[in-house]
């Protein structure tokens, strides 16, 4: 284990790493993040007395320093993580604090996308609890004289019970520090019944701060001497400047200069866009001096698409042969012979994240180096760019990370903080580039826009006999690779090449697409199509076949089995599949129980209302969810309650999931009733809310119920599997409440009222 | 020059009269408990208090504020917490919470005029307000619970 060293004897040294940047941090930087904060590099962790790892640091007056390492963006990573180093540790809750650390690989992977921060930390965050803890019982033993078997923790204190002697954790963090770090095999955790946090769960360690305006993120953040820069970047993808007039922007109050940035190299990755940027001295002079900016365009070759045009091309290639990623038997043998065969297409348009913080980010360029405060899910992605961008180091670019407004995949993709860098550059100041909601709107990494053929031949008992299904949507690698046109192992994974169903015969395909816009994660990602398609096809033919949707489902997942994924590339969300087998009774499971916490048939349902199911795993996590609708006769649609069953294995924190599962209803309340992106002549059609509404507090679910399986499963993710399976149960509730099928999305396209 | 008072103090401007009092009070003020989330009141982030009105600051130009009195989160409550942010942390309300002051503004506004709001009642006043985390049914919680405690 190389991981864990007493790094309290191997400082990490800075030298001339520390960039003047970070010394003038200006009145305000995030007292409760860290204190002092002169050194960039370093933690109150790595400065503590007792600092076994680059997690964990405990000062003698009792204060655990914890280092959280990934991004706090509304999930409550940065205190779930920690909280599992304090229950392996023992410690007082009340007497930790939390800092956030900058980027830096020493860390590991800092992307904090994926659903998989617990998942992919957990085990490290209780060998760096329970390691600090082995030590320190293993320094009052030496002081007692009495074997280290002997003592136990109490919250904060080692005890040695027969002799009734006690020693504080800091009193002994001078004396464990002087010890040598156990290895791995010598560690022992903590038996389960004497868990204090885990599985109890715990609020934001920033809940005060989040109510009281004090909280700081990208937005908020401020130094010495910046100005402010708002950028118009070219409208179609690719386009460049081809020429400007900036006289009247420079007559704008407060406007200091305009500064070009140059276009793109294909692909675009995450390069800033180009343009042209107004520097100013407070943000409202810079959005004044924009629109006073003359710039004539060259488009580039993006200018061709139309997002009408491209839809009926993403279905008829959809309606052709594609790559096939799986196949079981041979469906078309079965189709050629079938009474009953039932087709449809489903379609997703394009998604944009509209995280209520827009993009921002502050940098000042000094010295050769960077110091960057963005709202970041990836501030190694941010070294990654700003080095590039800038000719420099990567570890000459230092970025804090702040509280993030809303990421949702979209702040994985640090396009906004090379800007801000590359602009600092050029300007010679800290600049802090500020986003509109119109840029947030017209400039996202899109949900990939998705077409979805499904054909289904079903057998005297109604069950499927055979079954096809063909999606095409231009993939994320396209903005690594222009050429890549199929969908990737990583997407087409989710929710796809994985459907839970026991088929005799299946085949499932892909087709190619050219992507036109920057494709990218937003939460849940290819599983929000692809269980809309699978989901909604699979409640169509229940009704087809004259079955409860329910037991329907039920039949199609068949009898509890691990899939056998033989020749299929099936990444498994990057888990061994061992430990994180695709087993479809824990889906049976989820089903049964939403059932029966929903009432599903048991409770009576008027005129336009319905109730509608889905199943889904994703992120390793499986999720049954049953969607109560209303819609009344001017076809306003309302959902009075929702109930949600997830089994994500071990749950290190049940309040924030539930409310991440109250907060996916609503994101996905927003998919299916206005998510909406279109282009026309290149360009994003949408600007701010009034064209791209998200659910409103009318619109959301009035109440939704969250039921956790207490599972012995490793943990999964929490923060994305919620959406996939919401948006297919309430496009089946709206059928069953109207008897309209929802075969594109949104339903604005439906005509219900 | 543009007099008013925010969270109680005398302050002067005499920037642009037309610059929004959202800007005025993040970037020059410093006061940054008010969010910039759209800029053109669709989304409330940035609600104050305009004479105990909730206010959408983003699209309040300073030249409207001359002689009001401005509260922002950072003064709703002088001593410790309202009974807002008490019920908002009781409820857990906040994911990212970076639109939670300006929901907050909006319902301490709302108990001002409506000491025990109906769920219509909330709903119509907290409308304008996005939380795209999705806390809403926290928010319509917490509010109740505050309305008991002020009650």
């Amino acid at each position: 284990m190389s991981a864990i060293e007493n790094a309290s004897r191997r400082r990490f040294l800075t030298g001339g790493i520390i960039a003047a940047g970070a010394l003038v941090l200006g009145v305000r930087y995030y007292s409760r993040f860290s204190s002092g904060d002169t050194l960039p590099h370093d933690t109150n962790a790595d400065h503590a007395t007792l600092h076994p790892n680059v997690y964990l640091g405990i000062d003698p007056d009792g204060t655990v320093w914890i280092v959280a390492s990934r991004s706090e963006m509304g999930t409550t990573s940065r205190t779930t993580l920690p909280l599992v180093v304090a229950d392996e540790l023992d410690a007082d809750w009340k007497r930790v604090k939390i800092e956030q650390a900058i980027g830096d690989k020493r860390y590991g992977d800092q992307n904090t996308d994926g659903s998989h921060s617990i998942r992919s930390f957990y085990d490290a965050m209780r060998e760096a609890g329970a390691t600090a803890r082995f030590m320190l019982i293993q320094a009052a033993a030496q002081q007692w004289g009495v074997p280290a078997a002997e003592c136990e923790t109490d919250l904060h204190v080692v005890v040695h019970r027969s002799t009734n002697r006690k020693a504080g954790y800091g009193e002994l963090a001078s004396a464990a520090a002087k010890l040598p770090v156990p290895k791995r095999e010598e560690l022992k955790f903590k038996a389960k019944s004497a868990w204090r946090y885990v599985g109890k769960g715990e609020v934001s360690y920033d809940l005060e701060a989040l109510v009281t305006g004090k909280a700081i993120y990208g937005m908020d953040a401020r130094v010495d001497g910046m100005v402010y820069a708002s950028v118009e970047h070219p409208p179609v993808l690719g386009g460049k400047v081809k020429s400007y007039d900036d006289k009247e922007a420079l007559k704008v109050a407060g406007v200091r200069q305009t500064v070009p940035i140059d276009p793109y190299q294909p692909p675009p990755a995450f390069q800033p866009l180009g343009g042209i940027a107004v520097i100013a001295d407070n943000t409202w002079a810079a959005i004044q001096g924009r629109k006073k900016l003359n710039i004539s365009w060259d488009n580039g070759a993006n200018e061709t698409y139309d997002s009408d045009a491209y839809k009926k091309e993403l279905r008829e290639t959809a309606h052709k042969p594609g790559k096939v990623v799986r196949n079981i038997g041979d469906a078309d043998a079965v189709f050629a012979k079938a009474v009953k065969v039932y087709e449809a297409d489903y379609y997703v348009p394009l998604l944009a994240h509209a995280t209520m913080e827009p993009m921002v980010a502050l940098a000042e360029f000094k010295d050769g180096k960077v110091t960057a405060w963005a709202p970041t899910q990836n501030p190694q992605a941010v070294q990654d760019i700003v080095s590039k961008e800038l000719g420099i180091a990567k570890e000459d670019v230092i970025c804090h990370v702040t509280l993030l407004g809303g990421g949702f995949g979209r702040k994985s993709k640090p396009d906004y903080v090379a800007e801000a860098a590359v602009l600092s550059k050029k300007v010679g100041r800290p600049v802090k580039v500020v986003w509109t909601r119109e840029d947030d709107i017209k400039f996202d990494y899109y949900n990939a826009v998705a077409s979805m053929y499904m054909k289904a031949a079903l057998g005297a008992d109604g069950k499927p006999t055979a079954w096809l299904q063909r999606s095409v949507f231009p993939p994320i690698p396209s903005i690594f690779d222009v050429n890549a046109v199929y969908g990737d192992p990583n997407h087409l994974q989710q929710g796809w090449t994985d459907i839970p169903y026991d088929l005799p015969n299946l085949r499932i395909e892909n087709g190619p697409a050219k992507a036109h816009v920057r494709i990218g994660w937003l939460r849940s990602v290819a599983n929000i199509y692809h269980a809309f398609g699978i989901q909604c096809f699979t409640d169509e033919l229940a009704h087809a076949a004259g079955r409860d949707p329910v037991d329907y489902l039920l039949d199609v997942i068949g009898k509890p089995r691990t899939i056998d994924f033989k020749g299929v590339e099936y990444p498994n969300y990057g888990a061994p599949y061992d430990a994180y087998p695709w087993e479809t009774g824990r889906l049976r499971h989820v089903t049964e129980m939403v059932a029966e916490k929903s009432g599903w048939g048991k409770r009576k349902h008027g005129k336009g209302a319905g109730v509608g199911i889905a199943a889904h795993r994703s992120f390793l996590t499986y999720v049954a969810t049953v969607v109560e609708v209303e819609v009344n006769d001017q076809g306003e649609v309302r959902i009075p309650r929702v109930d949600t069953v997830l089994d994500a294995g071990l749950v290190v924190n049940p309040e924030a999931t539930r409310a991440q599962f109250e907060g996916a209803a609503v994101f996905g309340t927003s998919i299916v009733r206005t998510g909406e992106i279109t282009a026309t002549k290149g360009a994003i059609n949408q600007s701010n809310f009034q064209d791209y509404p998200v659910a409103r507090i009318t619109e959301a679910p009035y109440q939704t119920n969250v039921y956790i399986v207490d599972s012995e499963a490793p943990p999964a993710g929490i923060g994305e599997p919620g959406v996939p399976p919401f948006v297919a149960a309430f496009c089946n509730a709206i059928y069953a409440a109207t008897g309209k099928r929802v075969r594109d999305l949104p339903i604005t396209k439906l005509g219900l009222s | 020059m543009i007099q008013l008072k925010v969270n109680g103090a005398e302050q002067s401007f005499d920037g642009d009269p037309e610059m929004p009092l959202l800007w005025y009070l993040r970037d020059v003020l410093a006061l940054t408990g008010s969010k910039f989330g759209c800029g053109i009141g669709l989304c409330g982030a940035c609600t104050v208090h305009v004479n105990g009105q909730a206010t959408r600051s983003c699209v309040t130009a300073m030249r409207d504020t001359a002689g009001k009195e401005v509260t922002t989160v950072e003064g709703l409550e002088k001593n410790g917490l309202h009974p807002v942010q008490k019920a908002w942390m009781q409820i857990n309300v906040p994911q990212c919470g970076y639109c939670q002051s300006g929901q907050i503004m909006q319902a301490a506004a709302l108990l001002n005029s409506k000491k025990k709001p109906s769920d219509h009642e909330i709903d119509e006043a907290m409308s304008g307000n996005i939380c795209r985390c999705g806390t809403y049914q926290r928010i319509r919680a917490a509010i109740k619970a505050a309305a008991g405690e002020m009650a």
